[in-house]
């Protein structure tokens, strides 16, 4: 579904993105994974468009991504950054409807139908409760939770999640892993997720993809990355254990 | 309030209304009182009335709209409730131009448009872009910087002008001085309908953006990944600002403020949404400029007050409470 081949980018000089080319199936779901600084955030700008790459291209369904008009592909890629500007109190709902905007014209507002998807979206991360509060007035996680529930009313059948669960509770961030996978089972949904949670990574994602200095190091099913020796590797810590427990892989560094 | 079209309907009525509130109020109040029976009969109070009054009461709608229509679209554009064309130097930059145009000659006009409309515009576009050069680093606007640099551009405009002034001979130099002050004495409407050329485009392209507007308010970056060409709607709101401020600039002086105090007290009467703001915030801040002068040519009695001088009374103390009250605004 989505394809990137030789993808390079630097923000100044430094090269942030060195060479990487990945795969994603569609229906599946796949972890981005790799220390701070390795260039995860870049390559998922690179791969919603957001960001152009120097060198390389990124092709979904085939055709190239900078080919599509932008608002065509915001109907099929969503895309949530690690943070968002929160500087006017706009409501939690209407932060959502935007997620609309590519399906309403220029000169006509969301209709009944956008506002039933978005309470809708709100409803599936758990956030219903939110939509009338400004979102100046939200923590970190209800924050994320809105940033979710906006790409779900884009209804793209292609999500890109910057650690969308890194602020949540427990419970809200079970709740937003399986809203996700709901959608995945009910219209093949495909989603790209970085994540640091290294936890419960074999439950949620079919495939993970390491990175490391600007390119990927290691990728395959989750259980053939998850092994000590991988993420020693890709994490530069020769501390790193795992275990497994109940069919589900615990890692943990020993520091 | 709704972003729905009968949202949108009503909050036009409610802003429509009070600029006929204001129109009328306005047209009433001067030194010599409207009788409105002696205007059928009257030569002279006709001739103060439509050659005076009305071209007056046009001039501030026209001013005043576009200042708080530009305000608006630049505080969504910056994320920054502050913004404006006079606190990020938009106006400053106007003024310089302007100022040179005057030294050089105020009457030269290319082709029907007044040299002054012209280096207004200039000087407007260079400091929008000097002014958002500045305070950028990559895609990510820092909003302390951006105000920063506005108040240092118009120190460097202010000091601009003031050589302009010292250089230039008496005259000219008597005419930038009460220019700068801020005034919207004219005679007869040919000036208000030249203005009308630039300005109509100008503001529909800001209407046209609303929606874009909206969503680069929330975020850049979301709002790119929601298919807006942010680049493209960021340099379209320069040049559509640069021409509005220039213009208004150009004919009425440096007048602060309107651009901060009307768009709020839109987004407090009719919420966030940027396709109600913009278009309320350009009729508010018509009826808002239009008032202001009334108060300006009836306080004194027979002298009159510069108008400038009582949007920045009103609008300064506005914006140092604004700004102690950054908790709301997290981001300043």
């Amino acid at each position: 579904m989505l394809a990137a081949d030789g993808l390079r980018f630097s923000y100044d000089t430094t090269p942030v993105i060195r060479d990487v080319s990945l795969d994603v199936k569609r229906g599946h779901f796949c972890g981005l994974i790799g220390p701070n600084g390795c260039g995860k955030s870049t390559l998922l700008r690179l791969l919603s468009g957001v960001l152009k790459p120097s060198a390389g291209t990124v092709r979904l369904e085939g055709r190239e991504l900078e080919s599509i008009e932008p608002r065509e592909r915001a109907k099929q890629v969503g895309y949530v950054p690690q943070q968002q500007a929160r500087v006017f109190p706009f409501t939690a709902l209407e932060v959502v409807l935007t997620g609309r905007s590519p399906y309403t014209s220029r000169f006509r507002f969301e209709n009944e139908k956008d506002r039933e998807i978005a309470m809708g979206a709100l409803e599936s991360v758990g956030a219903a409760h939110l939509a009338a509060r400004a979102i100046t007035a939200l923590s970190g996680g209800e924050q994320q939770m809105v940033a979710v529930a906006r790409a779900l009313a884009q209804d793209a059948s292609l999500l890109l999640l910057d650690e969308p669960g890194a602020s949540l509770d427990l419970k809200h961030r079970a709740q937003m892993l399986g809203s996700l996978q709901r959608l995945r089972k009910e219209r093949e949904l495909t989603a790209v997720v970085v994540t640091h949670d290294l936890q419960m990574l074999d439950a949620n994602f079919d495939f993970l993809f390491a990175m490391k200095d600007g390119r990927l190091v290691a990728e395959g099913a989750t259980s053939e990355v998850m092994v000590e020796s991988t993420l020693a590797e890709v994490f530069d810590d020769p501390n790193v254990r795992s275990r497994h427990l109940e069919g589900r892989t615990f890692v943990w560094s020993e520091g | 309030m709704m972003a729905t079209p009968g949202g949108l309907l009503r909050a036009l009525f409610v802003a429509v209304a009070i600029v006929g509130v204001a129109v009328f109020v306005a047209l009433s109040t001067g030194y010599q009182p409207i009788d409105w029976a002696a205007l059928q009969t009257d030569e002279t109070a006709r001739t103060i009335f439509f050659r005076l009054r009305v071209p007056r009461v046009a001039l501030g709608l026209l001013v005043g709209g576009s200042l708080a229509g530009v305000g608006a679209a630049l505080q969504a554009l910056f994320r920054n409730p502050l913004a404006e064309p006079f606190t990020l130097g938009v106006s400053g930059g106007g003024a310089l131009g302007a100022s040179i145009a005057i030294a050089l000659g105020f009457g030269a006009s290319i082709g029907g448009i007044p040299l002054v409309f012209v280096f207004a515009f200039g000087g407007a576009l260079c400091f929008v872009a000097i002014v958002y050069r500045l305070a950028s680093s990559g895609t990510v606007v820092m909003p302390g910087a951006l105000l920063l640099a506005g108040v240092v551009l118009n120190l460097i405009a202010g000091a601009g002008v003031l050589m302009i002034q010292f250089v230039t001979d008496y005259t000219r130099a008597l005419q930038i001085l009460r220019w700068m002050v801020g005034s919207l004495d004219v005679i007869g409407m040919d000036l208000v309908w030249r203005m009308l050329l630039f300005l109509v485009p100008g503001l529909l392209l800001l209407l046209g953006a609303t929606r874009d507007l909206n969503l680069i308010a929330m975020d850049e970056e979301a709002a790119s990944a929601l298919g807006v060409n942010v680049r493209g709607v960021e340099r379209m709101i320069y040049g559509a600002s640069s021409l509005i401020v220039g213009v208004s600039v150009a004919v009425a002086g440096p007048i602060g403020f309107v651009g901060l105090i009307v768009p709020h007290a839109v987004r407090l009467l009719f919420g966030e949404d940027l396709r109600i703001v913009i278009p309320c915030s350009i009729l508010l801040g018509a009826a808002f400029l239009v008032l202001a002068d009334a108060l300006a040519r009836s306080l004194l009695g027979a002298s009159e007050l510069p108008v400038g001088a009582i949007t920045a009374l009103v609008g300064g103390p506005l914006f140092l409470i604004l700004l102690s009250r950054r908790k709301r605004y997290a981001a300043i």
